[in-house]
């Protein structure tokens, strides 16, 4: 039996000469939260959109439940999946982006119920009752008719969380998801974020809100310059800082090391 | 002696024949161009071949430059000298359509380079297939985006079919030609041809427009993405 959800092993990324992740490993259990903080640059979007290969990390490998992320094959006949193969794995993962990337052309049930029933196979109503259980969840349920359009940007990020969590998927993903919003609906994707990490999800939440990086994350990983420099529990990565570079982030952002409680 | 009341019947009914043709030679054209254009944009914006994109460039590039007489031309009088013979009707839609697959493929390779990459990733995230995620997510905002471009292509090739009169197609201009020089009633046959040209662009214009208005209010494209 596969202890961790996941493994994440030597994932390096360059674009031409540049290399945005220089060897990032780490693994998740399952049902826990992990937070990647770090400056911007530091490679930690990047490395949330390899795991899903919207991103092609340039050598690495990726396991979920035992499955290797968009590879096949091995030795001299490994490799990289299309995005036709890939399709499946992504099913498993659930992803939510800085901008949301609702469907403008569709309504909020349709947006959340489509990938169930093209992908998914399932039945239009059976798609729609789903749709319409995801949408309770993040509190929407009463916007199912309407346009993404006509949302604020925090109910469309709830939307776009439903959407996700319809794929009922093994792991989420989240990118930067309050980043684009305006302050006063930051709170609001937060929470909904907050209880599904109360429901005992697998995550994985990249953030600027360091503060809610430690309420809600049981672990943290700080990046900078496409490594690992510090990872543990939520608190006493945040709080304790051992690499000096982790407090200069940290001191940055105005959370002095031994943030009080 | 004939008056213009005695001959307006022969002319109206002619001319509403070439108008027949004209619609036929249209709306061929445009099946042709719609089809053509989408699948040569679809590649030619996610094809990874360099060559691909070249052939595709200079095939636009060639058939927007060149005038679209000289490919009905071509197609007309070059292919039935090689012994291949298509009818003046069949040698109309096919030049047309080509030529517009060309201004197609350009109007619709912009709307999708307009298009948001995340959108398209959102759809790959959720487990859609590539060909899911262009049909399903990627076309249907990329034909709402081009939309008045399309309505414009759509007008301007009503009026293109006149050119067709040059290879004997039998639309309005050919037989609004030959009853000129059998009834020398310039003005009256002009100007019903002119009417008729507008009693075909008016509606497809209006279809258009509305169109626009009707998809403008299902909601979705007008905010941010």
């Amino acid at each position: 039996m596969e202890h961790k959800l996941l493994k994440v092993d030597g994932l390096h990324k360059s674009y031409g000469a540049a290399q945005v992740l220089r060897g990032i490993s780490f693994d998740l259990k399952r049902g826990e939260t992990l937070s990647l903080i770090g400056p911007s640059g530091s490679g930690k979007s990047t490395c949330l959109r390899c795991l899903n290969f919207l991103e092609k990390p340039t050598s690495g490998e990726i396991v979920l439940e035992g499955e290797r992320i968009g590879r096949t094959g091995s030795g001299r006949g490994e490799r990289l999946m299309t995005d036709r193969e890939l399709a499946p794995q992504r099913r498993e993962i659930g992803m939510v982006f800085q901008l949301f990337y609702l469907w403008p052309h569709l309504n909020v049930r349709d947006n959340v119920a489509l990938a169930s029933i093209k992908a998914g196979g399932m039945h239009r109503d059976e798609a729609y009752a789903l749709a319409d259980e995801m949408l309770d969840k993040v509190h929407l349920r009463r916007k199912a008719d309407e346009y993404p359009e006509r949302l604020s940007g925090g109910q469309q990020q709830r939307v776009a969380i439903a959407r996700a969590l319809a794929q009922k998927p093994k792991l989420m993903l989240f990118d930067e998801p309050t980043s684009a919003l305006d302050p006063e609906l930051v709170g609001e994707v937060l929470g909904v974020i907050r209880e599904l990490a109360e429901e005992g999800r697998s995550m994985i939440l990249v953030t600027h809100e360091i503060r809610f990086a430690r309420d809600v994350a049981d672990r943290v990983i700080f990046m900078d310059g496409g490594v690992v420099v510090e990872e543990g529990p939520a608190c006493d990565v945040i709080e304790r800082p051992s690499m000096e570079r982790t407090r200069a982030f940290l001191g940055q952002v105005g959370i002095g090391a031994g943030l009080s409680k | 002696m004939t008056t213009v009341v005695d001959i307006l019947p022969h002319i109206l009914a002619l001319l509403g024949d070439g108008a027949l043709t004209a619609a036929q030679i249209a709306a061929g054209a445009a099946a042709i161009a719609f089809v053509g254009g989408l699948v040569l944009a679809v590649v030619n914006v996610f094809t990874q071949l360099v060559a691909v994109r070249l052939a595709i460039a200079a095939y636009t590039e060639w058939m927007r430059n060149v005038p679209a007489l000289a490919h009905l031309f071509l197609l007309y009088f070059g292919l039935a000298s090689v012994g291949v013979r298509l009818t003046p009707l069949a040698a109309a839609i096919v030049g047309l359509g080509l030529v517009g697959a060309a201004v197609l493929c350009d109007v619709f390779s912009a709307g999708l380079r307009a298009l948001h990459v995340g959108q398209r990733e959102a759809a790959l995230a959720v487990g859609l297939t590539p060909l899911q995620a262009l049909r399903f997510i990627v076309l249907p905002q990329v034909l709402r985006l081009t939309l008045p471009a399309i309505g414009n292509y759509a007008s301007q090739l009503v009026k293109d079919t006149s050119i067709a009169s040059a290879i004997a197609a039998p639309e309005i201009m050919f037989f609004a030609r030959n009853l000129v020089t059998s009834t020398f009633e310039t003005p009256l046959i002009y100007a019903s041809a002119i009417a008729l040209y507008a009693a075909i662009v008016l509606p497809v214009s209006w279809l258009f427009a509305r169109l626009e208005r009707r998809l403008a209010a299902a909601g979705g494209m007008g905010g941010a993405r």
